[in-house]
C-alpha cells in the first residue's frame, strides 16, 4: 500500500517515518490496538457517542472567528479557528474523549497519560472523570513548576500527577515514564498519548481523532467565504496533534498551503531551541521514526522552548513526511516572538492565547499572504494557563 | 559457525549466570575491568549496555548508570576502542551488547556490525528492534558477522509469536520474568510465574532459555534456574557498583554471593 499524506502504510509509515519501535512487552498491548481502532472507530455505535461528546460535552463545533483587526493589521483575512473555547481550553480533548470510548471499548480500567503544557493531562484526567476511571499524568518536574493551575486542575479531577525526575524533566522525560508504566501494566491500561507521536497506530489514531478540526474548517469556510479551501493554514508544532488535525482535510488539496511553526526558543542554532525540522536528523524516539534531535552518537538532544507544550525534541512521522517532501512549510519563532504575539493577539481581538498558538500567530508576517488570501489559524488553546509567564514577562510585551 | 554463546551453552548445561552491566560506569575505564573480573568470578556470559539517552525498557538504577555513563564520555567508539584486545584476557565468555536502536542507527548498522564482531562480541540485544525490521534490514548483516540476537518474550507473548522469536535466533531466549522494567519488583503471583516458564519449557524450543528482570540475588537466582537454564541480573550488580573505590572488586564480591 503506497502511503498518502492521510493515511499511512499497515505498518504506520508515512514514507520513511513512522512504524512501531517498541520493546517486546507493549507488542501484545501496540498490535491490539492496530488490529482493532479502525473498525472500533468505525462502529456506528462508537461514532453516535463520540459525536455526541464532541457536541454536548466539548462544545463543538467550534467557531471560525473573522479576526478583523489582525487581518487589517497584517493586510489579509485571517480566520481564527476557536480550539480554545473547547472544554478544558484547548484541542486535546477532541483526542482524549476519542480514546477514552476506545480504551472502554478494548475493556481498559486503568488511564495513563504524559503531558508537557498540561493541556493534555487536563483533557485526560476530564474525561476520566466523565467515566469514572483510574487517571495517572506523567509530568516534568519543571513543567509541573511552571503549569501550576494545570497541575491543579488534574488534582482537582481526581488525577494523580507523578513528577518526571529524570533527563530534563519536561515532555520527552514524562512520555519516558508513561512508556515504562504502560511496559508495567500491561494487561489493564491504556496509554492516552497526547499528540501524533508515539508506535504506530498513535499517530493515525490521533490524527483522525483531532481530524474533526479541519473538517468543520472546510464547512466553515464555505459559508463564509464562499470556498472550502483556505489559501493558508498555519498551526504550531511541538509533537503536532493540532497541526495533524487542522491540516488532515486539506493534506490532499495542494492549492492549500500548509505551514506547521515550531519554537526557535533563544535562536535555531543558539543550542536552546526546540525547532526539529530544522535540527533534527532521522532517528527512533518513543516508538516511531522520526525526524529528532540528538548528538552524532545518536543520544537525543534536551530540547527548549518557553512553552511547555512545544518544548519536545522530536514531531511526530505525519510532519517528518511533510516537512521532508515540502508538502507543508516550517516556520521557526522565537521565545520573544512569540510572547508578542500573545500580547498584539490580547490587544487586537480579545483572546488570550496560549504560549504554543501564539507561535503560530508569530508567523503572520512570514506567510507573504496578500489582501485577498484566506489565512486560517489554529488557535490551539487559550492562554489561563500560562498567566504566570505573562505575569513575569510583561514589562517586555505590554 | 561456531559461536562463544552456543559453546557456553553446550558445555554447561543448567545455572548459566548473564551478568549485565552498563559501559563506562562507574567510571569510564572501568569496563575492560570488569569484564575480567566478572568473567574471573564465574559470569558464564557478559552483557555489556551501551548507555542510551532514553531507555525505555530500564528501570531507573540502569538509567541512572546509563547517564553517568553517558556524562564520562562513554560511546559506541570508544567501547568499541576498549574492547579492543579482550579476547587475549577473556578468550571464551560470550559477550553481548545491549543497547537500543537509535545509538546503533546512527553509527550505521553495518558499521556496528563489524566493528562489534572485530572488538569480540557474540550476541546483541536491541529491545525496540521489531522482529519484522529484523528481518528485512539486520539478519544479513548481522550472519555476516557472525553475531547472534537475542529476543525478548514476555508473559503476553503469543505463542506463534515465540516460535517465530526461537527460529530467528541461534543463541538463547530471554524470558522476561514478568510484566515491568529492568530492576522491578517481581509483582507476578508465584503461580501465575510458575505457569508461564513451564508453558514455555513445554514448547520444546531450539534454544536454551535465560531468566531476566527482577533477579538479584542468590536466592532469585536459583529459583529462576530451576524453570530455565539460568538467568540475568543487571540493576543489583549496578546498585553493587554505586560509590565504590574498586568497582572490579565489589563485582567479583557481587558474583561471589550469587554463586555462593
Amino acid at each position: 500500500m503506497k502511503p498518502t499524506y492521510q493515511q499511512p502504510t499497515e505498518r504506520g509509515y508515512y514514507g520513511q517515518f513512522g512504524g512501531a519501535f517498541i520493546p517486546e512487552m507493549l507488542y501484545p498491548n501496540v498490535e491490539e490496538l492496530r488490529q482493532q481502532y479502525l473498525s472500533i472507530m468505525a462502529e456506528p455505535e462508537f461514532q453516535q457517542e463520540y459525536q455526541q461528546l464532541l457536541r454536548d460535552y466539548v462544545g463543538r463545533p467550534t467557531p471560525l472567528f473573522e479576526a478583523k483587526r489582525l487581518s487589517a493589521k497584517y493586510n489579509t483575512r485571517i480566520y481564527l479557528k476557536r480550539e480554545d473555547l473547547c472544554h478544558t481550553g484547548a484541542h486535546k480533548v477532541n483526542n482524549t474523549v476519542g480514546q477514552i470510548l476506545l480504551a472502554k471499548r478494548l475493556g481498559k480500567t486503568r488511564i495513563i497519560a504524559e503531558t508537557g503544557a498540561g493541556q493534555h493531562g487536563v483533557a485526560t484526567a476530564t474525561v476520566c472523570a466523565l467515566m469514572g476511571m483510574e487517571c495517572i499524568v506523567y509530568m516534568g518536574e519543571i513543567d509541573m513548576e511552571r503549569q501550576k493551575p494545570n497541575v491543579y486542575r488534574m488534582r482537582l479531577l481526581g488525577a494523580e500527577v507523578r513528577a518526571a525526575m529524570s533527563g530534563s524533566r519536561t515532555l520527552k522525560d514524562a512520555t519516558n515514564e508513561a512508556i515504562r508504566d504502560w511496559i508495567s501494566n500491561p494487561v489493564d491500561t491504556h496509554y492516552i498519548i497526547g499528540s501524533v507521536v508515539g508506535p504506530h497506530p498513535y499517530p493515525d489514531l490521533v490524527a483522525r481523532l483531532q481530524a474533526v478540526i479541519s473538517e468543520e474548517m472546510r464547512k466553515q469556510l464555505l459559508e463564509k467565504t464562499g470556498s472550502e479551501l483556505p489559501n493558508y493554514v498555519v498551526a504550531c508544532v511541538g509533537g503536532g496533534s493540532n497541526a495533524a488535525g487542522a491540516f488532515y482535510h486539506f493534506l490532499e488539496e495542494p492549492s492549500v498551503q500548509l505551514v506547521a511553526v515550531e519554537a526557535a526558543g533563544h535562536g535555531v542554532h543558539s543550542g536552546h531551541s526546540a525547532a526539529t525540522s530544522v535540527l533534527g536528523t532521522p532517528g527512533v524516539i518513543h516508538g516511531s521514526r522520526t525526524l529528532l534531535m540528538q548528538d552524532e552518537d545518536g543520544q537525543i538532544t534536551e530540547p527548549y522552548s518557553i512553552s511547555a507544550g512545544l518544548d519536545y525534541p522530536g514531531i511526530g512521522p505525519l510532519h517528518a513526511f511533510l516537512a521532508d517532501s515540502k508538502r507543508a512549510r516550517f516556520i521557526s519563532i522565537e521565545d520573544e516572538q512569540a510572547l508578542k504575539a500573545v500580547a498584539e493577539c490580547s490587544r487586537l481581538e480579545g483572546i488570550i492565547p496560549a504560549l504554543e498558538t501564539a507561535h503560530a500567530l508569530a508567523a503572520l508576517d512570514q506567510l507573504g499572504a496578500g489582501p485577498d488570501d484566506v489565512v486560517v489559524i489554529n488557535l490551539s488553546g487559550r492562554g489561563d494557563k500560562d498567566l504566570e509567564t505573562y505575569i513575569k514577562y510583561a514589562d517586555a510585551i505590554m | 559457525m561456531t559461536n562463544r554463546i552456543k559453546d557456553a551453552f553446550e558445555k554447561k548445561q543448567k545455572n548459566l549466570l548473564n551478568i549485565y552491566f552498563t559501559a563506562g560506569y562507574p567510571r569510564l575505564h572501568d569496563t575492560v575491568p570488569l569484564i575480567k573480573a566478572l568473567s574471573e568470578a564465574g559470569a558464564d556470559l557478559i552483557e555489556i549496555g551501551m548507555p542510551f539517552s532514553d531507555p525505555l525498557a530500564d528501570g531507573p538504577v540502569i538509567q541512572a548508570s546509563s547517564t553517568v555513563a553517558l556524562a564520562n564520555g562513554m560511546n559506541l567508539r570508544v567501547l568499541f576502542e576498549q574492547l579492543k584486545g579482550i579476547r587475549e584476557s577473556v578468550p571464551e565468555t560470550p559477550i553481548l551488547l545491549m543497547g537500543y536502536l537509535n545509538p546503533v542507527m546512527q553509527f550505521g548498522v553495518d558499521n556496528f556490525c563489524r566493528e562489534a564482531a572485530a572488538a569480540g562480541a557474540d550476541g546483541i540485544i536491541l529491545p525496540d528492534l521489531p522482529l519484522d525490521d529484523y528481518v528485512a534490514e539486520y539478519q544479513d548483516i548481522f550472519r555476516r558477522h557472525n553475531l547472534r540476537p537475542v529476543f525478548l518474550i514476555t508473559p503476553q507473548t503469543a505463542p506463534e509469536r515465540i516460535r517465530r522469536i526461537d527460529e530467528l535466533t541461534d543463541s538463547f531466549l530471554y524470558l522476561v520474568s514478568g510484566p515491568g522494567t529492568t530492576g522491578g519488583a517481581n509483582t507476578q503471583a508465584e503461580g501465575v510465574q510458575e505457569a508461564y516458564f513451564q508453558r514455555i519449557e513445554a514448547m520444546n524450543l531450539r534454544n536454551p532459555r535465560l531468566i531476566g528482570f527482577g533477579i538479584g540475588d542468590k536466592a532469585s537466582f536459583q529459583n529462576a534456574c530451576q524453570y530455565a537454564e539460568g538467568a540475568i541480573i543487571g540493576s543489583a550488580l549496578i546498585r553493587a557498583l554505586e560509590g565504590v573505590d574498586d568497582a572490579p572488586a565489589a563485582a567479583k564480591r557481587f558474583v561471589s554471593s550469587v554463586l555462593a
